[in-house]
């Protein structure tokens, strides 16, 4: 247990003087312009598509479930829009997309990193004189940053798009219900959680496989497992701070 | 001019440097050799800065590198070239894009100068007509050239090798020393080699240091490497089968010529 707190505490600190070296200005600023715009097509525009894919499914299930399960002579026609809407809005499109994100965008950042420093890629820029930290990490977490909001509305909408879905191609829910429902209480505020949310995660599914795969030592091994450790890490990471900022900013 | 003097590394109390003391000469080809696992990467890791020495200095031109500010060091490191066992090419960057690198991180030039320049070095290398080839492209003796274009591409007073010649064939190592040699003396740069390549010893060694079990073994030029006496480094000299039977003709054949009739 001692011996485990002990690991932990190092990695953090660690992880901390990463950071520490990462968030410097760049000594190049157009050579993090052209590294940013590049992180920002690897890691969000191409990440834009699954994004959508699973947002409009998802969407149309919680509809169909709202509908089949919740939905009774009892409770008003725009339940089944109303829940749809808030689960999209407050859980789905932040945190469970970035969990997902998590896996395709983490493991992609650990191991594109983790080859680099076995294959001394990381020793060439450092003798080099070239902050690698900073070149190598900086974009990918701006990139990340920049890119996260607008997949959330993306998702958001991609979800709502899905419940319509389900409405005019199913014909499980009358559109005027699900219309009634989207609109019933609607808070902005929820939008800007959404987003502020999904802020940190972005931080974290580009920061903490940075991480891994920046202090990863041996061979190709190592860096599946460190890009494994990533993920599992990020994820957690996203779960437990997902109930704090739920609390801080319900 | 790099001075060693009293060079320690250790690693979990394990010593791999023991007390290393040398001097590598501006304008010269400087060759690290001995045995794998003798602490030939670990110097040359600690003079690059990779790794932070347990004890001793190491001089740049009379500058103690590892009393350098972490600051200071980066700076240090621009007038430095490496040139990686692995070649550590950057794979997303084409060959040109690679040579460029460093230009575009700290050259002060325009595109076209910055452009100009790398283009000169890939022309210095032999390999004008790759510039657009990625690394996964190309063989392990043009990944090799192409370390080297982007190692020279900053004009680096220091140039530092870790074993350019592994995994390639004898011709092609003979054209990499030999490009390393010229490249050294037309620059005057003070050039580092780590290496096991006994044909590397012999054509371009102007000042070599065996490594044994991680202590300064030997100290020489090229020619006297052969006719030493010391038993560690001919025993690593002569370790394949071939250059030993050559030796022997060799020996046999002085002996004979000694024990002939000075009259005949």
């Amino acid at each position: 247990m001692i011996n485990l707190l002990h690991k932990s505490l190092t990695s953090f600190g660690k992880f901390l003087i990463l950071m520490g070296r990462t968030f410097k200005r760049p000594e190049r600023l157009r050579m993090f312009a052209k590294e940013y715009i590049k992180e920002m097509a690897q890691l969000g525009v191409n990440s834009i598509g699954i994004v959508l894919l699973i947002s409009f499914f998802i969407g149309a299930v919680i509809c169909i479930q709202m509908k089949l399960n919740i939905q009774s002579p009892w409770m008003p026609r725009w339940v089944s829009g109303y829940t749809t809407r808030e689960i999209m809005l407050l859980e789905f499109s932040s945190s469970i997309m970035c969990l997902i994100l998590a896996g395709k965008v983490g493991s992609n950042i650990a191991s594109e990193i983790g080859t680099m420093r076995v294959t001394q890629q990381i020793d060439a820029l450092d003798i080099m004189g070239v902050n690698s930290a900073n070149f190598l990490i900086l974009p990918k977490i701006t990139a990340m940053l920049t890119i996260m909001p607008i997949l959330v509305v993306f998702s958001s909408a991609m979800g709502i798009i899905g419940a319509y879905g389900t409405a005019y191609l199913g014909h499980i829910i009358v559109p005027d219900d699900l219309t009634l429902g989207l609109q019933h209480s609607f808070q902005p505020w929820f939008v800007w959680m959404s987003i502020i949310k999904s802020l940190f995660f972005a931080f974290i599914i580009s920061a903490v496989p940075s991480f891994f795969g920046y202090t990863v030592e041996g061979g190709s091994v190592n860096v599946g497992k460190a890009s494994t450790d990533a993920v599992v890490c990020s994820s957690v990471l996203i779960l437990f701070s997902d109930v704090f900022l739920t609390q801080l900013l319900s | 001019m790099i001075e060693v003097k009293n060079l320690c590394k250790s690693f979990d109390g394990l010593e791999v440097l023991k007390d290393i003391s040398t001097v590598f000469e501006d304008g010269k080809t400087n060759l690290i050799i001995g045995q794998s696992g003798s602490g030939k990467t670990v110097l040359i890791k600690n003079l690059v800065g990779l790794f932070e020495p347990t004890s001793g200095q190491i001089l740049y031109d009379g500058r103690d590198f590892v009393a350098l500010s972490k600051e200071e060091k980066i700076l240090m490191r621009r007038e430095m070239g490496m040139i990686f066992q692995s070649a550590a090419l950057f794979d997303s960057m084409t060959v040109l894009e690679n040579v460029m690198f460093p230009l575009d991180m700290f050259a002060p030039m325009t595109l076209r100068e910055r452009t100009k320049r790398a283009m000169y070095c890939l022309d210095r290398v032999n390999l004008v007509g790759a510039e657009e080839k990625y690394p996964g492209e190309i063989s392990g003796g043009m990944q090799k050239r192409v370390a080297i274009a982007r190692a020279i591409a900053l004009n680096p007073k220091y140039l530092f090798c870790d074993e350019p010649n592994s995994g390639l064939d004898p011709k092609t190592s003979l054209v990499i020393d030999e490009l390393l040699h010229s490249i050294t003396q037309e620059f005057n740069m003070t050039t580092i080699i780590n290496t096991h390549d006994m044909n590397s010893v012999t054509t371009i060694g102007e000042n070599i240091i065996f490594i044994y079990e991680g202590h300064k073994e030997w100290q020489g030029v090229s020619a006297d490497i052969m006719g030493s006496t010391n038993k560690r480094l001919t025993d690593f000299i002569f370790a394949s089968e071939l250059l030993k039977e050559m030796r022997e003709v060799v020996n046999a054949s002085s002996t004979a010529r000694q024990a002939a009739p000075s009259g005949q």
